[in-house]
C-alpha cells in the first residue's frame, strides 16, 4: 500500500507528534518500505511562510492550547498558563531550535552509579551505554549536518560569540568554540548555508537549520510510505481486549472525531502531552492510563537547570546578529562535586529580540532600573546556562480540572527546583557574570528560566517494569506495540541540549520497530 | 492578580490600524482645546500633543483618564528618548477595549480614581500634578498589586516593546531576512575586545 492509507488500514504504524521524535522515526520507518501514518495536532509552516518577528511567530507557531501550571517554580507565577515553549506544526519544536546538537557524556547514561543516592532526586540509570548510542550518533550528527562533526566545518563567530570567547580565555576556560551547529556552514544535503539572520527560534528562512518540517518530513514522504496528517488532534489510544493497541482516536480542524487503526502507535507529542494523552487513555483494564503500571507515567519531569546572563557593556555588541546559539563554554559541564552541586552545565550563546527581552529579562520588574537594562539593548551580550537537572517523582505531569477545546483535561505541569538545580543555577550565574566581567561588562543580568524549551522524562526508560515506562527501544513494559518516541523517554537529562539525543533515539528505535514487524513478533 | 500571563494579557498583534494616532493640523487642535496638562493637550474626546505632533481619539474613557495611563506609562517603563505618541499607542488599546466592556471601563476609572486619590494623600492635586517621578512611582508602587496596574503594566510588555519604532530607539534592526541578513552586514563587526 502506499500513502494516503484508508482508517481501517491496521497494518500502518501510527505515530503522534512530527517533531524531533516522531518526524525523525516517520521519515526511517518509511525509508525502510514501511507505511507510516503521522498525526500531527499543528498544520504545516515552511520556511517562506516564517516571521522574522518574534510575537507574530509564536502565535504561528507555538502551543498555545490551555496548560496549567503548580509548583515552587517561578514560571508558575509569571506564566501560569504557558510552562513550556513548544511548536505545534509539523516538524513539532525542531522548527524553533536553535540547533545545538550535542552528544551525552559517558558518565551521564549511569548516574545513579556516579553521583549515588541524592536525597528527594529519583535517580536512575539509563538501561544503555554511550557505547551503544554511538553508532547512532554517528548517523544523527550525518543527518543532521552537526559542524565540528563529520568533517564539516564550524560557523563563523558572531558578536555575541567573540564577547563570550574573550571572556572565556581571560577567565582561563579552554573549551570554547561556535558550538556543535546543526546548521550548515557550508551547503549540504539540499540545505542552503546560513546567512547569519539572527531568527534562528523563529524558523529558519533560509533553511540553513535542520528541522523535520522540511527534512525528515517530506523526504518520508517521497517515498509514497509516509502520509502526514495535519490539524489531527490525537485524544485517545484504543486497545483491544488483549490488551494490545488497536487504533487512535483524533479530532480534526473541524473537530470531528476519526480513528486510525494501526499495528503500532507510536508517541512523540514532547514530554507535556504524551504523558497527558497516556493518561487521557485510560480504561477500565488500564485505569491509571496506558503502559502506567510502574505508575511512573508523567512523573520525573525534567526541564533542564536553566537561566540566563546577559551583560551590558560600554560599546556596541548587536548579539542579536548573527546565529542565536553558536557559541559555547562546555568546561562546566563535567561532573565537579567539588563545585557544591553533582552534573555540570554547558554556557551557550543566547540573543533574545527586545520584545521577547521585555517579557523574559526579569518578568514583573518595572522602573528605571529595567527600562536602563532595556536602553542597553544594542551593548548586550548574552547567553543561556543549561544543566542537568534531578528527577523528582514529584516534578510532572497530572490531568488538570481543566478542559481544552476537545472536552480532554488539559495537562498540569508540576515544578519544584531540587537544591542540586538552585546550587548549581546559583554557580552558573557566578561564572556567567565572571565571563562579562572580565571584558569590563558594566552591569550584569541573572534572567530567570524562560518557559521550558527543553521538556524531558515524563516517560522514562528503564531496565526493570517498575522503575520506569519504556525498555532500551522505548518500547512500552506493557503493551509491546506501544512506543515512545521523544524526549520523554530520557532517564535523565544530562547537561547537553536534549535533541541529537532524541534523533538518534528514533533512529535507533525505527531498526528495532523494523526487526520486531520482520520477524513477526509485532 | 497574579501577574497574567502573557497568552492572556497580551495581544499579540501590535498597535494597528483601529490604533493608529490620528493626525490634526495645529489650527484644529487649537480650535478643539479644552484643557492643557504638562506635555498633553486634552480635547472632549482626544488628548494630543500640545505641538500636535499627535493626537489620540478616546472613544469610552475620559480624556484625564488616558492622559494619567500614558504618564502611567511611562512612569513604568520610563525611556527620556521615547515620545509620548510611543506611550500613547501603547495604552490605547485599554481604551478600544472600554468601549466594549463596560465592566473593564470601570476597572480602569476606579483605578485611577484611587491612583488620583493616592497623590491625594500624599499631597499632590492629582496623578498628573505629582511633579517628580519618584513620589509618582512611590504611588505606583503603593498600589502594585491593584487590578490597574498589573492590567497597565501586562499589556505594555507588548504594547511597548512590540512597536518597530521603540525597537530602533533601542538600537535593534528588526527583520533581517530581507535585507540577506547579517552575512555581509555586520554580524562580525565588533571592535571594541
Ligand atoms: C526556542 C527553542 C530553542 C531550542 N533550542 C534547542 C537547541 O539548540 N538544541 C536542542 O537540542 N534542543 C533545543 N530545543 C528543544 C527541542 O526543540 C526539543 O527538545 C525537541 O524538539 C523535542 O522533540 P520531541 O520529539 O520530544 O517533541 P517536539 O519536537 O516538540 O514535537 C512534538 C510534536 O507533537 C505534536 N503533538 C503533541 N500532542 C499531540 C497530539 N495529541 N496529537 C497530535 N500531535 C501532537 C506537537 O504539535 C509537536 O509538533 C529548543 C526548543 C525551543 C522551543
Ligand atoms: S542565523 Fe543561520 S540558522 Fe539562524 S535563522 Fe539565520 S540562516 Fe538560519
Amino acid at each position: 500500500m502506499s500513502a494516503p492509507f484508508d482508517k481501517n488500514d491496521d497494518s500502518v504504524v501510527v505515530i503522534i507528534g512530527t517533531g524531533a521524535g516522531g518526524g525523525t522515526l516517520a521519515n526511517e520507518l518509511a525509508q525502510k518500505g514501511i507505511s507510516v501514518v503521522a498525526l500531527e495536532a499543528g498544520g504545516r509552516h515552511l520556511p517562506q511562510d516564517y516571521l522574522n518577528d518574534e510575537w507574530p511567530s509564536f502565535s504561528q507557531l507555538a502551543w498555545t492550547d490551555m496548560r496549567t501550571t503548580s509548583g515552587s517554580w517561578r514560571v508558575a507565577t509569571d506564566f501560569p498558563n504557558l510552562p513550556a515553549w513548544i511548536v505545534k506544526a509539523v516538524g513539532g519544536s525542531t522548527v524553533h531550535w536553535a540547533g545545538a546538537s550535542l552528544r551525552f557524556q559517558e558518565h551521564e547514561m549511569r548516574v545513579k552509579t556516579e553521583y549515588g543516592d541524592i536525597e528527594g532526586a529519583n535517580l536512575l540509570d539509563w538501561p544503555i551505554t554511550l557505547a551503544d548510542l554511538e553508532p547512532y550518533y554517528d548517523k544523527a550528527e550525518d543527518k543532521l549536518g552537526v559542524t565540528r562533526t563529520h568533517g564539516i566545518e564550524g560557523l563563523p563567530g558572531n558578536n555575541n560569540f567573540k564577547v563570550m570567547k574573550a571572556g572565556a580565555d581571560k577567565l582561563g576556560y579552554k573549551d570554547c568554540h561556535t558550538g556543535r551547529m546543526a546548521i550548515n556552514s557550508k551547503p549540504r544535503n539540499g540545505r542552503a548555508s546560513c546567512q547569519q539572520l539572527g531568527f534562528c527560534f523563529q524558523g529558519c528562512k533560509m533553511g540553513a537549520k535542520w528541522s523535520s518540517a522540511y527534512t525528515e518530513i517530506p523526504y518520508g514522504e517521497a517515498t509514497g510510505n509516509l502520509e502526514v496528517r495535519e490539524h489531527a488532534h490525537v485524544l485517545q489510544i484504543e486497545h483491544d481486549d488483549n490488551g494490545m493497541i488497536s487504533g487512535v482516536m483524533y479530532a480534526d480542524q473541524e473537530g470531528n472525531r476519526h480513528v486510525q487503526k494501526c499495528r503500532i502507535a507510536c508517541v512523540a507529542g514532547n514530554s507535556i502531552e504524551s504523558p497527558r494523552l497516556l493518561l487521557n487513555s485510560a480504561s477500565t483494564m488500564f485505569p491509571d492510563g496506558l503502559a502506567n503500571s510502574s505508575g511512573q507515567v508523567g512523573k520525573n519531569y525534567m526541564r533542564h537547570m536553566t537561566g540566563s546572563v546577559y551583560a551590558a557593556f560600554e560599546n556596541p555588541v548587536h548579539m542579536y546578529r548573527g546565529t542565536t546559539m553558536a557559541g559555547i563554554i562546555t568546561d562546566e559541564s563535567k561532573n565537579d562535586p567539588s563545585r557544591g552541586f553533582v552534573g555540570g552545565y554547558e554556557m551557550e550563546t543566547l540573543s533574545i529580540g527586545p520584545a521577547f527581552m521585555a517579557a523574559f529579562l526579569n518578568p514583573g520588574a518595572w522602573g528605571r532600573e529595567f527600562s536602563s537594562a532595556m536602553e542597553s539593548y544594542s551593548r548586550m551580550a548574552g547567553m543561556w546556562l543549561v544543566g542537568e537537572d534531578m528527577p523528582q517523582e514529584k516534578n510532572g505531569i497530572t490531568l488538570s480540572e481543566e478542559k481544552d477545546q476537545f472536552d480532554m483535561p488539559v495537562a498540569n505541569v508540576h515544578f519544584d527546583d531540587h537544591p542540586n538545580d538552585i546550587a548549581m543555577r546559583n554557580h552558573a550565574y557566578q561564572q556567567g557574570m565572571a565571563v562579562y566581567d572580565a571584558v569590563g561588562a558594566t552591569q550584569t543580568y541573572p534572567t530567570p528560566p524562560y518557559p521550558s524549551t527543553h521538556n524531558l522524562g515524563t516517560n522514562r526508560m528503564s531496565e526493570k517494569p517498575e522503575d520506569g515506562v519504556v525498555n532500551k527501544f522505548g518500547q512500552s513494559h506493557d503493551i509491546a506495540n506501544l512506543f515512545v518516541s521523544d524526549g520523554s523517554q530520557f532517564t535523565t537529562g544530562a547537561s547537553e541540549n536534549p535533541t541529537l539525543t532524541i534523533v538518534t533515539l528514533a533512529i535507533r528505535q525505527a531498526d528495532y520497530i523494523a526487526e520486531q514487524m520482520n520477524s513477526k513478533a509485532l | 492578580m497574579p501577574t497574567e500571563s502573557i497568552l492572556h494579557a497580551i495581544p499579540l498583534e501590535r498597535p494597528g490600524t483601529n490604533r493608529e494616532l490620528m493626525k490634526l493640523t495645529r489650527r484644529q487642535l487649537l480650535s478643539r482645546t479644552v484643557a492643557v496638562t504638562g506635555s498633553l493637550v486634552l480635547g472632549s474626546s482626544f488628548i494630543a500633543a500640545s505641538n500636535a505632533a499627535w493626537a489620540v481619539e478616546v472613544k469610552a474613557l475620559k480624556p484625564e483618564s488616558m492622559a494619567t495611563l500614558i504618564q502611567m506609562a511611562r512612569d513604568i517603563y520610563p525611556h527620556d528618548n521615547f515620545s509620548d505618541a510611543l506611550y500613547a499607542a501603547a495604552v490605547k488599546g485599554h481604551d478600544d477595549k472600554a468601549a466594549e466592556d463596560a465592566e473593564f471601563k470601570t476597572l480602569i476609572e476606579d483605578g485611577i480614581a484611587a491612583l488620583d486619590k493616592a497623590a491625594q494623600d500624599a499631597g499632590h492635586a492629582n496623578y498628573l500634578a505629582t511633579g517628580w517621578e519618584s513620589d509618582r512611582t512611590a504611588i505606583l508602587r503603593s498600589l502594585e498589586s491593584s487590578d490597574l496596574f498589573q492590567t497597565v503594566r501586562g499589556g505594555l510588555v507588548v504594547g511597548l516593546y512590540n512597536q518597530p519604532e521603540v525597537w530602533a530607539k533601542l538600537g535593534y534592526e528588526g527583520s533581517s531576512f530581507d535585507k540577506g541578513g547579517y552575512l555581509y552586514r555586520g554580524f562580525d563587526d565588533i571592535s571594541w575586545l
